[in-house]
């Protein structure tokens, strides 16, 4: 079993941080394929397109047969064929962490890899096997116990690996929505230390205001997203405690291009989703790039809760769908940017939610407490993405297959 | 077994070079190159045109290769040839060069190993060693060669029953053999207790398991023995040697290398015994490899190795002297040359001009190479039966 994470004691403010180095990043790019997958909790290996062998680690070709590999889902089950322990690198992000356990793994196929491990598993022992992301958003294997262990999530080398809420402090950008609050509260039950709920106006009520008042640890704050002094005055107070930033805001309102459509409802949904994320990002970006190495509760996460129409357009919600396309720009650029510092960004893209806005909208459609359990498990697994929701789910495996097919059958 | 390889007959090795080591250095890989060569200048007279073969060795050299190294040196052969397999390099390097003199593609060969090792030099060496290893194993942990070999080492003592002592055994004799050798960067004996007692780097392997890295360069020259004798250098002779790489593929932990799919031929090419042997000069980045070697090269049954430990002393007077140099573990590792100075140790032992104590009657020496851990174990694989002069004493 692993040792309960205890909440982490209060920082000295006189101490200089422990900076937030990253893992090696060189890597090839059938790695970075790689990378691709395990940032959308895939677990993968490269497997022959002619003679159907799988290999690791990432070849370019066939080393049966020469053949042109693809990459593809594998069974978890491997058996752990010895270990040891790192005490000595050179590497300044490992020797913040040392002493760092490894060990050779062999899958079914016989293969074999080099894995990080659980402090629950020993030699011979089977283990399960789970391609994660590390700091540098490079993919690296980990071997968990085959069945749960107590507190198995408190491993300290499996939490290198992932943003859980545990004992951190999450900044929710938007409380007076019903995702918002449905997001805080499910962050609260995965033991997050402190929610700050942004309430962009604070004149006026809104539902479940009471509520979100009345739960302990959860922090009402003024954010106001289309407001760069507002975004730079929360991060004046709060920016160097700020581990993960959920951005839930969201600005969706119904309209097309040339038919029912109001240049407004295009410029305010640009203003909230597209140059409010950009002020999250200038405001809170650089003091949590420097804390991603900062013990239990260091700065981990971005997760910017958006729509899967940013990848097909949509008709009926286009001023919308343009916001939500450019969004998912942003966050292409700042998870590159942050990569280097450690911190993962992540796109939690969902369909119409069921929410005032998708009135018309048939069903199915998200609840945003199905949404907020999303946010909760990109942070827990340590994703870059996830689709949620049926409709989310269908979208995006149509475009992963055919992108021009599934915008054109967006669009009609 | 398929056809045996033509024999070296034709073929003379001499003129062995070690360029004393230093830990640290602030020169050059191309630098410790050109004292290789002063040094066999000062040996030989030997000037540039003389050289109408070479052959180098490096990893400190990039971005140069062999190229760049004979127009800074000032060479103009007519064969030339790059190695780039560390560990392995010198067998191939010896190899290859007896070949081409014996088919007459050059006369006078220079194998030549350098590198050096500036403060930073471990790091960065290790940070774009190779793709697999970029990839797959040194962001896990980033333990270097230390984490891969200790996985190894870790399978091979509990598949095999073998316990640090049997690597005490071996890392307590190349010290003893060290310290006659003034070039050894360690120079103080070592005890059981301090070998057993030595910090963890990567369990199992312990601090006093690891060489260190230094700077360095070895050389020797290939020639014919018309030539040699012309030039008045004493000379070795090549028995039989064996090559391989990426041996035992889906192994999923390497317990043997490459020698155990050709030590067979080696020996009926070679018409001798692993107990005709006077010395072996076994690649020792880490005693398991050593250990690995034994069994191997046929000097005992996989799985008995430790048995065969206990048996024997591997001291320059005992009943196998075994690096009598020091090696890797007790000299130092200057990169590539790591991979010669085995070779350059047999030489003077086999030529009776030993740097430190000599193997009484030394005749036959037994080699090897391990080079270049791409990922997860040695690709390259080779080894050499010498053997010297009749007439010494």
């Amino acid at each position: 079993m692993s040792d309960p994470l205890l909440p982490p004691q209060r920082k000295d403010p006189l101490k200089m941080l422990h900076l937030g180095h990253t893992p090696p990043r060189l890597r090839s790019r059938a790695a970075k394929a790689m990378a691709v997958r395990a940032g959308q909790g895939r677990f993968v290996l490269q497997v022959c397109a002619d003679c159907q062998t799988a290999t690791y680690p990432p070849r370019d070709r066939c080393p049966q047969c020469w053949g042109e590999l693809r990459w593809t889902d594998q069974p978890q089950d491997a058996v752990l064929l010895a270990e040891t322990v790192v005490r000595a690198t050179t590497d300044s992000f490992f020797r913040g962490h040392l002493p760092w356990r490894i060990g050779t793994v062999q899958f079914c196929s016989g293969l074999t890899a080099i894995a990080h491990l659980h402090g629950d598993v020993a030699t011979g022992d089977a283990v399960k096997m789970r391609l994660v992301l590390d700091r540098g958003g490079n993919p690296a294997f980990f071997a968990l116990p085959a069945k749960e262990t107590p507190n198995m999530q408190d491993d300290p080398q499996l939490r290198v690996f992932t943003a859980a809420p545990k004992h951190r402090r999450i900044l929710v950008t938007d409380g007076r929505s019903r995702l918002g609050q449905e997001v805080a509260l499910a962050l609260l039950n995965a033991g997050a230390g402190t929610v700050f709920l942004g309430n962009a106006d604070r004149l006026m009520r809104f539902d479940g205001m009471d509520r979100m008042l009345a739960t302990p640890r959860i922090d009402m704050v003024p954010l106001d997203m289309t407001d760069s002094r507002s975004c730079q005055e929360l991060a004046g107070l709060i920016g160097g405690r700020v581990d993960v930033i959920v951005n839930t805001a969201s600005h969706v309102r119904p309209g097309g291009v040339s038919q029912g459509s109001r240049l407004s409802t295009l410029q305010t949904a640009m203003e909230v989703n597209v140059a409010g994320l950009m002020r999250l990002a200038q405001s809170f970006g650089p003091a949590m790039a420097g804390r991603s190495d900062d013990g239990v509760n260091s700065a981990a996460a971005f997760v910017d809760v958006n729509s899967v129409y940013g990848m097909t357009g949509k008709q009926g919600f286009v001023g919308f769908a343009a916001s939500a396309a450019a969004r998912l720009a942003l966050v292409a650029g700042l998870r590159g940017e942050m990569a280097a510092a450690g911190i993962r960004v992540t796109s939690v893209l969902c369909g119409p939610v069921d929410d005032e806005w998708h009135q018309t909208v048939p069903s199915p459609k998200v609840a945003p407490a199905r949404i907020a359990k999303a946010v909760v498990q990109v942070l827990e697994q340590g994703l870059e993405e996830i689709y949620v929701g049926d409709v989310a789910e269908d979208v995006a495996q149509r475009w992963l297959k055919d992108p021009l097919l599934a915008t054109r059958e967006e669009n009609q | 077994m398929s056809r045996l390889p033509q024999s070296y007959e034709g073929v003379a090795v001499c003129c062995p070079v070690t360029v004393p080591y230093v830990r640290f250095s602030p020169e050059s890989a191309h630098w410790w190159a050109g004292a290789a060569l002063q040094a066999l200048a000062a040996h030989t007279g030997l000037r540039p045109a003389g050289i109408d073969g070479f052959c180098f060795a490096s990893f400190s050299a990039v971005p140069d290769t062999v190229v760049g190294m004979v127009q800074h040196l000032g060479l103009c052969p007519r064969w030339m040839d790059h190695i780039p397999t560390g560990g392995a390099s010198g067998v191939m390097a010896l190899r290859r060069a007896a070949r081409a003199v014996q088919a007459g593609d050059a006369e006078l060969v220079v194998c030549l190993a350098a590198d050096t090792n500036h403060v930073d030099s471990f790091r960065q060496t290790l940070a774009g060693f190779s793709r697999f290893s970029q990839d797959a194993m040194y962001p896990y942990g980033f333990g270097g060669p230390n984490a891969t070999f200790a996985l190894m080492t870790d399978h091979f003592m509990r598949a095999y029953g073998v316990g640090r002592e049997s690597f005490a055994k071996i890392c307590m004799a190349q010290r003893a053999n060290a310290l006659s050798n003034p070039h050894a960067l360690m120079k103080r004996p070592l005890s059981f207790d301090e070998y057993m007692s030595s910090r963890a780097i990567c369990d199992p392997v312990h601090l006093l398991d690891c060489v260190m890295p230094c700077a360095g360069a070895e050389a020797f020259i290939v020639t014919t023995p018309e030539k040699a004798e012309a030039m008045g250098l004493k000379a070795v002779s090549i028995k039989a040697t064996i090559e391989r790489h990426n041996a035992f593929a889906s192994d999923p932990i390497q317990t043997r290398g490459g020698w155990a799919q050709d030590v067979d031929r080696l020996w009926a090419a070679a018409r001798c015994e692993p107990e005709d042997m006077d010395m072996i000069q076994f690649y020792d980045d880490y005693p398991v490899i050593v250990a690995m070697q034994m069994e191997d090269l046929g000097f005992c049954r996989k799985g008995e190795v430790a048995a065969f430990i206990e048996r024997h002393d591997f001291t320059i007077a005992g009943t196998l002297p075994l690096n009598t140099n020091g090696g890797q573990l007790s000299a130092g590792q200057a990169g590539a040359a790591g991979g010669f100075q085995n070779i350059t140790e047999a030489l003077r032992q086999l030529l009776h001009c030993p740097l430190g104590a000599q193997i009484p009657q030394a005749r036959r020496a037994l080699v090897s190479g391990f080079g270049l851990v791409n990922y997860d174990r040695g690709v390259c694989t080779g080894a050499v039966v010498l053997e010297g002069p009749v007439s010494h004493e």
